[in-house]
C-alpha cells in the first residue's frame, strides 16, 4: 500500500476510481469505468437493469477483484482488498437483496457492526470479566443511538428476520453505520418502499450525511429519489459509462434519456 | 429502554434455569442412589449420559451457531480419549494421586481436541459449503485407522511407540502394553463418575451459552446467517469460525477424556461414523441451536433403549425416520409457511429458542 | 510383475469409484448438494441382483436391468421426497436429511436382508487372462469393469453435449434460476439428474460386489464416502474430474494397501482428500467452469 502524504495528492476525493474493469468470461461486466466521489457528497450511481451497477459495488468492496483498473478511498489504494479489510479502510455497504442476521436481533444485528469499533477477547466474554460487561454496555448504547436514528430502538429486541420489509432496509444502513464508514454504499435503498417511506429514507439519508460527515454512494431506480438528493451522477450502459456530471445536466442528456426509454 | 430492564439475557436466564434444573436432578439421584434404591446399572450410566449431553452441546455449538456440519466430532472425542488414557497410564509412577492425574489428562486431552480441530480447520473453514462434513468424516476416519495401528509399550527404559508393528515383544523389564493397536487402552482407572461428569457438563454449558452471548457468538452468528453481510461489516470469517469450531473439537475432548476414564477398554473402533452421527440425531432432535434440547435428547435418547430393549432393531431406523422428519418439519419452507398460517401453537414447541 | 496386477486391481477400483463419482458430481453440480444416500443405492442395488439370481433365478442380466429401473426409481422418488421441499433451505439441512435417508435405507435393508454379509455371486462369470506366460493373470471382470467405466464416461460426456436434457443439465448447473427463465424444465432436469445417477448406482454396486464377493447392508457406505472424496479430488461437478479422481483413488488405495499396511489404507485416501484441498480446493480439473455440469 503506497501512503500518500504527498500534499497535492491529498485530494478532496473520497473515493476515486481509475479505469475500472471486470471480465466474466467473454462479458466485460464494468468497462474501464472511471468515476471520482468529493469528500461529503451525495452521489448517485445509475443505469437499466443488468447495466453493471451492483459488479462496481462488489468491485469496490472487494467482492470481486477486478481485472483491470484502481480503487482509492481517501487517497489509500484499495485495489484487491479483502471484502472484510475495504470494510475496516472505510467502505460499508448495504445490499438489493437484503442481507440481514435474521436470526439475531436487532440491536444484535447493529452490535455486530460494531464488532470492530469495540473490542473484548473471547475469553473475558467467556469468563464474564469486567471488561466484557463494560464494553457490552458501551455497545448497547452505542447501538441503541443508531437505532433511534433510523427510529428502530422500539424493535431492539425483535429478530430481525421478523422486521417488516422496509424496516429492514434501515436496519441494513444502520448496520453499516455501526462500522462507523468514510463511504457509504447504498444499493437500491428504496426499492419496494412506498413514496411515503421513501421521503422519510431521504430525510434520514440526508441526516446521517451531515451528522456523520458521510460521503454516499447510491445505486436507486427511483428517479424522484436520485434527482431529489444526489449532487452528481454517472449513467452506467453495458459496463461502461454513458454519462456523469451535475445531476440536472445528466438527466437531461439525449442520451440517457434514450437508454433509459429504450429505442 | 426495554434493554435495561432485564438484567440477564434471555440465553443466560435459559442457561441458569436448566443449571438448576441439572442440579436439582443430581441432588435427586445422590438421594436415591443414597437410599439404596437405584439399579446398577442405572448408575452406571448415569455418567454416561452426562458424557454424551457434554458432547451434544459441543456438537451443537457448530452446528446451530457457526452452521456447519461436523460429522467427525467421534474423532475429536477419541482424541481426548486416547491422549488423557494414554497420560493417565504413562505416569502412573510419576503422579501417585490418580485425581492430580486425572486433572492432567483432562488438559492434555482438551488441548490435544483442540488442535485437532485447528489443524482440520485450516484447510475446511476458508472453503464454502459441505466440505466441513466431508473432512470431519474423513478425519475421523483417519484418526480410527491410525490409533488401530498404533502401539505403545512402556518399559523400564522409557515409553515406546510403534507403527503398525506390535512392538510388545521388544520391551524390557516390567514392560506393559498402553495402547495395543486394535485393542486399545485397557485398565484404565474408573476415575469418571456421576458427580465429575455433570460438573463438567454445566461447566460446558456455562461456556458456550456465554461465548454465544458475546462478541465472538454474535460474529460466529452473523457468519451462519449471512457470510457475504459478515463481511462487508468486518469481520473476519476464517478467525471466527475457527474458533467455534476449536472450542467445539475441545468440548468432544472433554467427552472423550470422561469416556475413556469411563469405560474399562477404549477402542478406537468406539468413535466411529454410528457414534458421530448418534450425536448429530441429538442435536437435531433437541434442535440446533438448543443446548437445554440438546441435553435432554440426549439423556432421553440414551435411556429410551435401555427402557424399550423390544425397540431396539428398530432403534437406528426410528432415528433415521426423526431426522429426515424433523429436517423437512423445521426447515421445508412449505412447511415453514403451513406451520405460520395454521398451526402458531406448534410453532411455539418447536422454534429454536436460545 | 506384482506392481503392474496391483496396479491394475487399483485401476478397477478405481473404475467403480469413478462410475459412483459420476453420481455424486451430477447430482452437486446440479442440485447444489452432497447427496449422502447415493452409496446406500448402490447397496440397494446390488441387493435386487443378489436376490433376483439367487432367489428367483433370474438370468444376471435381467436382474441388473431390473436392478437399474429400481435404483433409478428410488433415486427418483428420494429426490422428490426428502430433498425436493428443502430446496430452499439451507445446506446444512439437505446435508442433515440425506444423512437421515442414508441411515434409513441401510436400517431398511438391515431389517429386510438381515445382517449377515451375503457371498455376492460372480454374476458375470468372466474368465481370467493369463498374460505374459503365466507370471500376469487379470480376472476378465476387472477387464470389464474398466471398460464399462470409460464407456459410461463417453456416454455422459455425449449426452451432456449432443443433447436437449443435457444442455438442460448444463443450464440448470450454472443458474437454476435463469434456467428456468429460459423455459428449462428445472424440476424435470434435477429428477433426470438423480435418475442417470441412481442407475449408474445400481451398475456400480454389482460391479462392486463382483469383485469383492461381499454384499450387506453397509457394503455402500464408506466406497460411497471415498466416491465422494474422488469427485472432490478431481473437481466437483466436472465428469472427466470424476473418472480422473476416481483412477487415480482407486490406485492409490490399492498401492497403499500392498505396500504400507491395509489397515490404513482408508487413512490414506482420506488424508488424499484433505492434502487436495488443502493445496487445491477445486480439485484437478476444478478450473474448467465451463466444464461443470
Amino acid at each position: 500500500m503506497i501512503m500518500n502524504n504527498n500534499n497535492n495528492l491529498q485530494d478532496e476525493n473520497m473515493l476515486s476510481i481509475r479505469d475500472l474493469s471486470i471480465q466474466f468470461g467473454g462479458l466485460r461486466a464494468v468497462d474501464s469505468l472511471s468515476m471520482k466521489i468529493k469528500k461529503g457528497q451525495l452521489y448517485g450511481l445509475i443505469g437499466p437493469n443488468g447495466a453493471g451497477k451492483t459488479t462496481v459495488f462488489n468491485l469496490l468492496t472487494g467482492v470481486y477483484r477486478p481485472t483491470e483498473g484502481s480503487i482509492y478511498l481517501d487517497g489509500n489504494d484499495i485495489t484487491g482488498k479483502s471484502t472484510a479489510a475495504v470494510n475496516r479502510a472505510g467502505i460499508a455497504r448495504t445490499f438489493q437483496n437484503i442481507r440481514l442476521f435474521g436470526e439475531l436481533s436487532v440491536l444484535d444485528n447493529v452490535k455486530c457492526g460494531l464488532h470492530n469499533n469495540y473490542s473484548y477477547s473471547t475469553l473475558s466474554g467467556i469468563l464474564r470479566l469486567p471488561k466484557y460487561y463494560r464494553v457490552e454496555k458501551e455497545m448497547n448504547d452505542k447501538g441503541m443511538e443508531l437505532l433511534s436514528v433510523f427510529g428502530l430502538d422500539s424493535d431492539a429486541n425483535t429478530l430481525a428476520g421478523n422486521l417488516p420489509y422496509g424496516a429492514q432496509r434501515k436496519l441494513e444502513i444502520a448496520r453499516a453505520m455501526a462500522t462507523n464508514p468514510k463511504l457509504l454504499l447504498l444499493d437500491e435503498p428504496a426499492a419496494g418502499m412506498n413514496p411515503n417511506e421513501t421521503k422519510e429514507l431521504m430525510e434520514t439519508i440526508y441526516f446521517i450525511r451531515e451528522k456523520f460527515s458521510l460521503t454516499v454512494l447510491l445505486i436507486e431506480h427511483d428517479m424522484k429519489l436520485v434527482s431529489g438528493i444526489c449532487e452528481e451522477l454517472t449513467v452506467l450502459n453495458f459496463g461502461q459509462e454513458l454519462a456523469q456530471g451535475k445531476t440536472s445536466d445528466v438527466l437531461n442528456n439525449p442520451e440517457v434519456i434514450k437508454a433509459y426509454l429504450g429505442d | 429502554m426495554k434493554m435495561s430492564l432485564s438484567k440477564f439475557s434471555k440465553s443466560t436466564v435459559n442457561m441458569i434455569q436448566t443449571l438448576l434444573g441439572l442440579a436439582l436432578t443430581y441432588i435427586v439421584i445422590t438421594i436415591v442412589s443414597m437410599t439404596g434404591n437405584l439399579s446398577h446399572s442405572m448408575t452406571n450410566i448415569l455418567a454416561q449420559l452426562c458424557i454424551y449431553a457434554i458432547i451434544a452441546v459441543g456438537l451443537n455449538l457448530c452446528v446451530g451457531f457457526l452452521g456447519e456440519l461436523s460429522l467427525g466430532h467421534a474423532g475429536f472425542m477419541s482424541v481426548g480419549a486416547f491422549v488423557s488414557a494414554t497420560f493417565t497410564h504413562a505416569a502412573a509412577d510419576a503422579i501417585p494421586s490418580i485425581y492430580a492425574r486425572f486433572f492432567i489428562a483432562m488438559i492434555l486431552g482438551v488441548l490435544a481436541a483442540s488442535l485437532a480441530g485447528f489443524l482440520i480447520g485450516i484447510p475446511v473453514l476458508r472453503l464454502n459449503g459441505d466440505y466441513l462434513a466431508i473432512v470431519t468424516l474423513a478425519f475421523g476416519e483417519i484418526i480410527k485407522g491410525l490409533l488401530n495401528v498404533f502401539y505403545v509399550g512402556k518399559d523400564d527404559n522409557g515409553l515406546h511407540m510403534s507403527f503398525v508393528q506390535d512392538n510388545s515383544k521388544d520391551l524390557g523389564e516390567n514392560g506393559k502394553m498402553i495402547i495395543n493397536g486394535a485393542k486399545g487402552i485397557m485398565g484404565t482407572p474408573h476415575v469418571t463418575t456421576f458427580t465429575i461428569s455433570m460438573a463438567l457438563l454445566m461447566i460446558c454449558l456455562v461456556v458456550v451459552t456465554f461465548l454465544v452471548d458475546s462478541r465472538t457468538g454474535r460474529a460466529i452468528q452473523a457468519i451462519r446467517d449471512n457470510r457475504i453481510a459478515a463481511e462487508s461489516i468486518g469481520i473476519d470469517i476464517t478467525k471466527y469460525k475457527m474458533i467455534g469450531f476449536v472450542i467445539s473439537a475441545g468440548i468432544a475432548g472433554i467427552a472423550g477424556v470422561l469416556y475413556s476414564h469411563y469405560l474399562s477398554t477404549t477402542t478406537a473402533s468406539k468413535f466411529d461414523f454410528n457414534m458421530s452421527i448418534l450425536i448429530l440425531v441429538f442435536v437435531v432432535l433437541g434442535g440446533l441451536g438448543n443446548f437445554r434440547g440438546s441435553i435432554l435428547a440426549a439423556v432421553i435418547l440414551t435411556l429410551l433403549p435401555e427402557l424399550l430393549r423390544g425397540l431396539s432393531n428398530y432403534r437406528m431406523l426410528i432415528y433415521s425416520i426423526l431426522l429426515i422428519g424433523l429436517m423437512l418439519f423445521n426447515w421445508a419452507p412449505a412447511a415453514i409457511e403451513w406451520r405460520a398460517r395454521y398451526a402458531p401453537k406448534l410453532l411455539k414447541l418447536f422454534r429454536k429458542d436460545k | 510383475m506384482s506392481f503392474v496386477s496391483y496396479l491394475i486391481a487399483g485401476i478397477s477400483l478405481g473404475s467403480i469409484y469413478a462410475i459412483m463419482a459420476l453420481g455424486y458430481t451430477m447430482v452437486y453440480g446440479i442440485a447444489k448438494m452432497l447427496n449422502f444416500a447415493h452409496g446406500d443405492v448402490i447397496m440397494v442395488g446390488s441387493y435386487v441382483v443378489f436376490y433376483g439370481v439367487n432367489s428367483y433365478g433370474l438370468p444376471p442380466v435381467v436382474s441388473i436391468v431390473i436392478s437399474v429401473i429400481l435404483c433409478t426409481i428410488l433415486g427418483v422418488v428420494i429426490e422428490k421426497v426428502a430433498y425436493k421441499p428443502l430446496r430452499k433451505a439451507a445446506s446444512l439441512a439437505v446435508l442433515i436429511t440425506a444423512i437421515g435417508v442414508s441411515y434409513l435405507l441401510e436400517n431398511l435393508a438391515l431389517l429386510f436382508f438381515g445382517s449377515d454379509s451375503k457371498a455376492f455371486p460372480d454374476v458375470l462369470g468372466f474368465p481370467t487372462i493369463s498374460l505374459a506366460g503365466g507370471k500376469l493373470s487379470i480376472p476378465g471382470m476387472t477387464i470389464f469393469t474398466i471398460v464399462v467405466c470409460i464407456i459410461i464416461m463417453v456416454g455422459l460426456m455425449i449426452f451432456i453435449k449432443r443433447t436437449r436434457a443435457g444442455q438442460a443439465m448444463l443450464a440448470v448447473s450454472e443458474d437454476k434460476d435463469a434456467a428456468a427463465l429460459m423455459g428449462v424444465n428445472v424440476n424435470g432436469t434435477i429428477s433426470l439428474t438423480f435418475a442417470i445417477g441412481s442407475g449408474l448406482a445400481a451398475i456400480a454396486g454389482v460391479l462392486l460386489c463382483s469383485q469383492y464377493h461381499v454384499l450387506n447392508p453397509y457394503t455402500g457406505a464408506l466406497p460411497g464416502i471415498k466416491a465422494f472424496t474422488a469427485a472432490v479430488f478431481g473437481g466437483i461437478g466436472s465428469i472427466p474430474g470424476a473418472f480422473v479422481g476416481g483412477l487415480l483413488l482407486g490406485i492409490i488405495e490399492d498401492l497403499s494397501s500392498a505396500y504400507i499396511s491395509s489397515q490404513l489404507a482408508n487413512a490414506i485416501v482420506f488424508a488424499v482428500l484433505i492434502i487436495v484441498l488443502l493445496v487445491k480446493p477445486t480439485g484437478l480439473f476444478g478450473h474448467q467452469i465451463r466444464e461443470k455440469v
